[in-house]
């Protein structure tokens, strides 16, 4: 089984289409990796069903960049 | 060139297809080669469907859905996702009346073609549209009427949701563009359906008189434009909406 860090950053790549070794932890969704407001949505969509989970629209505002991501799966689901 | 109508390999919705010109799309659909889910709001509509595909050769099957309960929505989905695959084109057909001077309409009139009509075009449209972002390819089509463009007396409520889904797929179009999604609305005229057949006969004349070709159209006339909006020959209009009337108005 993957980290959490692991597949976070997997979900990332695919969904932004970009390179694994550019999802940095500190890396923002829309100012470094590119991300439209319809894509950060995507995003979401994908995280909630990498982890079964249901991430609230207020929380998931926040999640803005992989760190956030990865802390918030962790808190949650930890 | 060739125009490419197959819809070989797509599943695809249809909402309000055991009659009129829900059953005329679901059946052209069909005869493109999608698979077809038509809706209807009883069992024994649906039924209906499902002998009439099969008499027809179409691939697909008729479901019961009410189109207002959500919870009806999410079981027809989840059953459509196992059997058949997520669909990737949705056509808005369902839709009531409920015709009455707005100084004699009461609220049940108004809300209940407002939730019939318009809240469930967003609320199907929302339930399908993530799958459709993930295979970055569908097609959203509300059935929408010349009415919501030139306006009817008696026909406030039903004109406000036809006009309202002219909007709703503009503001969709801009939104999941760039996931390979059209949105678009086929507004029909006068069409020959058991909606317009209760008119009566002097006001029946009184349309007919209005449409330069001279007749009223055939719910095939509609499922054709459909069909198009559908395949990949319709694949660069979005945000439209499409006036399918015989000319009896001109926008």
């Amino acid at each position: 089984m993957s980290s959490i860090e692991e597949r976070v950053k997997k979900i990332v790549a695919e969904q932004l289409g970009v390179k694994e070794e550019d999802v940095k932890p500190e890396a923002s969704f829309v100012e470094d990796l590119g991300a439209d407001s319809l894509d950060t949505v995507e995003l979401v969509m994908a995280l909630e069903e990498e982890f079964e989970t249901e991430i609230p629209d207020e929380e998931a505002e926040k999640i803005t960049t992989v760190q956030l991501a990865i802390d918030y799966i962790k808190e949650n689901l930890g | 060139m060739t125009l490419t109508t197959s819809l070989n390999d797509k599943v695809a919705l249809v909402t309000g297809a055991s009659r009129g010109i829900g059953a005329a799309i679901a059946d052209t659909l069909g005869a493109l080669g999608a698979t077809v889910i038509g809706t209807a709001t009883s069992a024994a509509g649906a039924e209906k469907i499902t002998a009439r595909f099969a008499e027809k050769g179409i691939s697909g099957v008729g479901k019961e859905l009410d189109v207002t309960r959500a919870e009806s929505l999410a079981t027809l989905l989840e059953s459509v996702k196992k059997d058949f695959g997520a669909p990737v084109i949705l056509v808005n057909n369902a839709g009531i009346t409920k015709d009455n001077l707005l100084m004699r309409m009461k609220d049940e009139e108004w809300a209940e073609v407002i939730d019939t009509n318009l809240s469930a075009v967003y609320r199907v449209t929302k339930a399908c549209l993530r799958d459709m972002t993930k295979a970055r390819w569908g097609r959203i089509i509300n059935i929408s009427s010349v009415v919501g463009s030139m306006g009817n007396a008696g026909q406030s409520n039903y004109a406000a949701t036809k006009a309202g889904v002219a909007g709703f797929a503009r503001s969709l179009a801009a939104e999941v563009g760039s996931r390979g999604i059209t949105v678009n609305t086929v507004a029909p005229g006068f069409i020959d359906t058991d909606m317009t057949k209760v008119l009566p006969e002097a006001q029946r004349e009184a349309l007919m008189s209005r449409i330069p070709l001279g007749r009223l159209g055939a719910p095939e006339e509609i499922a054709s434009v459909v069909a198009f909006l559908a395949s990949d020959a319709g694949g660069y209009v979005t945000g439209e909406t499409i006036h399918v009337n015989g000319g009896m108005y001109m926008a």
